[in-house]
This record gives structure tokens, sequence and C-alpha cells, in this order.
């Protein structure tokens, strides 16, 4: 039930903007953050719940680097 | 320099004590089985899930109650298509449709507002249960009933938290290891909730999101910490998961809900785990207070072992034999995010 989806907003309109979602455009509510044109955007149930800092990508090569060193603390330790 | 596939080998080879990783939302699970994680890791690494499904671990005496309304003359039901097959002790939402109950399906919860100004003749009840994923949105959609005025909408709440039902698992469940905490339930609570919880039990709490890679990382660093002994929480999910959270959605579910005892279906009643609405907005509220939970469990049926991780679905004498997603007997089977219906649906990935 918490599923979530990423989205880029493309029309804000008060409460509401249009976003895109893998090229669906589909209205949701932007009442729980703030948000500008071109942000990509966590949502749920209609509703934006947080504002993506990065993109996923950037995320997974920061996993992986905080893996390696933490991989190589605990060479380095043992 | 170790290479990804030197984590992998590690995660792979490890021999060593048994490991239970609790992983407490039914997307995680679902994505362990559709990336095929259990593949990558020593059988010593368990992964086990926790009561991660909303539509699970809600009171058969809640089902029934929305159920009820269903059936009343001019009134209609508002849900989410998570909750239309669960049974409360009697029928499901779906057997109530068949018999000449209103039942309506929706995607958000704020699709409502218009529906309810369109026929102002009928009394609609949202069954609002959820995580605190969901809780915001049913704030707002409070908020506009009562901005825009409407007087045919109520909302029957069933919504839990998940940090009590963790410490309770914590409390209870000794087996337990370490915890794959839920990526989107984060972004609203922050990853600071974690904090007191791994000082406290000395176990990893590690926040995870839901690809992949996302998982098998957050396993490492589990493993990591399990091996070094220096237990702590990690938020893995930096791109939406902050410190301290969605605020705006924390001062607007603080606004209407406050924190209550509630009972979870298969396990009882776990304290501070509810979110109700508060007293001065109880007109809005369709009787969401019960003075005692009635449950016929179904003979033989062990959602409740599963959901507290003592034993995986395949355990459970009922299931693939008389429990299947076609004709569920456990909560567990019918929900996409149970346990048990995911087990079923990927059984060939585990075999």
């Amino acid at each position: 039930m918490c599923v979530a989806v990423p989205g880029k907003i493309i029309e804000i309109n008060g409460d509401k903007a249009k976003v895109d979602i893998m090229n669906n455009i589909v209205e949701v509510n932007i009442r729980l953050v703030s948000v500008q044109i071109g942000d990509y955007v966590l949502i749920h149930a209609g509703c934006v719940l947080e504002v993506l800092k990065k993109d996923l990508a950037e995320e997974i090569l920061w996993m992986f680097n905080e893996l390696q060193e933490g991989a190589n603390e605990n060479s380095s330790a043992g | 320099m170790r290479t990804l596939q030197q984590v992998k080998n590690e995660l792979k080879d490890y021999q060593g004590e048994k490991i239970a990783i609790m992983e407490v939302c039914g997307t995680h699970t679902s994505s362990i089985f559709k990336n095929g994680i259990r593949s990558f890791i020593s059988p010593q690494i368990q992964l086990i899930s926790g009561p991660g499904c909303p539509v699970c671990v809600t009171s058969a005496t809640y089902i029934d109650k929305i159920i009820d309304y269903s059936l009343q003359e001019n009134h209609c039901v508002l849900t989410f298509g998570d909750m239309l097959k669960v049974k409360g002790n009697n029928l499901s939402l779906t057997e109530a449709k068949a018999i000449g109950g209103s039942v309506r399906m929706l995607y958000s919860p704020l699709a409502a507002l218009k529906i309810a100004k369109e026929n102002k003749h009928i009394q609609f009840v949202f069954a609002a249960v959820g995580f605190e994923t969901t809780a915001p949105i049913y704030a707002l959609l409070l908020e506009e009933i009562i901005k825009s005025k409407i007087k045919n909408l109520k909302l029957l709440t069933a919504i839990k938290t998940i940090i009590p039902a963790i410490t309770y698992i914590c409390d209870n469940e000794k087996s337990i290891d370490a915890f794959l905490c839920p990526g989107h339930v984060s972004v609203i609570t922050g990853s600071s909730v974690y904090n007191d919880l791994a000082k406290k039990y000395h176990k990893p709490f590690v926040i995870g999101g839901f690809e992949g890679e996302h998982i098998l990382a957050a396993v490492y660093e589990i493993f990591q910490q399990v091996l070094s002994k220096q237990y702590s929480a990690k938020n893995m999910y930096v791109s939406v998961v902050s410190e301290d959270g969605n605020q705006k959605a924390n001062a607007i579910i603080d606004k209407y809900f406050k924190h209550t005892d509630d009972y979870w279906r298969g396990i009882g009643v776990i304290k501070k785990s509810a979110l109700r609405l508060k007293e001065e907005y109880l007109d809005f509220d369709a009787g969401s207070y019960f003075d005692e939970y009635l449950e016929n469990s179904p003979i033989n049926c062990r959602c409740k072992d599963v959901i507290l991780g003592r034993i995986n679905p395949t355990d459970c004498p009922l299931f693939k034999r008389t429990c299947t997603p076609l004709s569920a007997i456990g909560p567990c089977m019918v929900s996409t995010e149970g346990v048990c219906g995911i087990w079923y649906k990927n059984r060939e990935v585990q075999q």
C-alpha cells in the first residue's frame, strides 16, 4: 500500500501540479512539499510526498562508493 | 579496493552464524523476490517478512464495520483496491458488493471530494487504511472536507504506525537480528526515528530503497554491522528520506490525528500504534473507536506466525493447499502486499 512512483513536475497550479510519470500526465496534490517546475518528485496516492534530491543513478553510485569504503575500512581494520 | 563482485562473493560465501533480517514493508518483500536477492546471498542470511502490509493487519472487526456501511441504504464505501478482497469475520467488500453493497475503488483519497460533491444524497465512508506514508493524505482529505463544508463524506480510520510495531517485535521476537526499514514510511517519519531503536536494541536498522541494488546495498550494510558488532541506524535511501522526514506532512498529521493503542490482526494490541482523529474532528469520523475486537481466526491459519517472522509462508499447513490467492483463507494471502500472496506468486523464484 505504500507504493510510490517518481515523476517530473511540468506545471503548477496552486496546490496542484501536473506531473509526467513515464510519459503519462497526471494531476497530483503538492500541499505536502515545496516544488518547482522540473523537479523530480515521489508520488503516493495522488500526492507528492517528497522532492527527489538526487537522481537514482547518483544514489546507487553513492551507495556503492559507501560500500567500498566500508569494505576497505573493514579490511584495513582486519 | 574491493569490487562489487567481491561484495557479492562475501554475501554468498558467508558461513557464520545465521543472520535474520526482517523487512517490514510489503513492497520490499515483493522486490526481494523480483530481483532474486536471495540468490545473491548465503542461506545463512535470512530475509524474513514482518507486518508490512496494512491490509493484512487491519482488524476483522473494522472490515465488518466497513462492510455494514456498504450495505446500508444510501451509503457508499470508498476504498483503495487492496482492501476489496480481504475478509472480515464473514465477508469481504467484494462479496458485499455482490449482494448489493455499494463500494467504489479509488487511487487517491482526494478523489473522494469530487465524488461526494457530485452525489450529495449519498453518505460516503472512506476506508482510511494505511501506514505513516498514507496518513498525511488522509489529513489533507479531512482538511478539504472541512474547508469545502462537505457533509456527506466521513473517514473510518485504521491508520497504523509501523515504528511501534517494530518496537513490539524487538521486545517479543528475539530471533530477529536486524531490520531493513521501510523506505516510504521513512520519507514521512525521517531516518532519526531509528537511532534510539538501534541504541536500545543493539541491532542494525537500515533504510533501503526498492531497486535490487538498493536492497542488496542495505543487506550488505547490515551484514557488515553484524560482523563488526557495531550497530547503528543508517539511511541508504537518501534521495527521498531525510533525517527529520517531511515536516509539512508531520504537521498536518499532528493537527488532525492523535496516537492511540490499536489492535493488529493476528498480533493483538500494540501501544500507541494508531492514528485516530482527535476529539474535535469526530464529526468526520464514521466510528473508528471500537470497544472490543472480534476475530474468528480460520483454523490452522498461521498468518500471525508469518507476520511475526516465526515461520515462512511455506511452513503453514494451508499454504498452496487450501489457501491460494483465488481462494484465500488468511489475510496475508489476499492482499497484493501480503507475505503469503507474494510467496505464492513467486514460488518459482524460491525453488
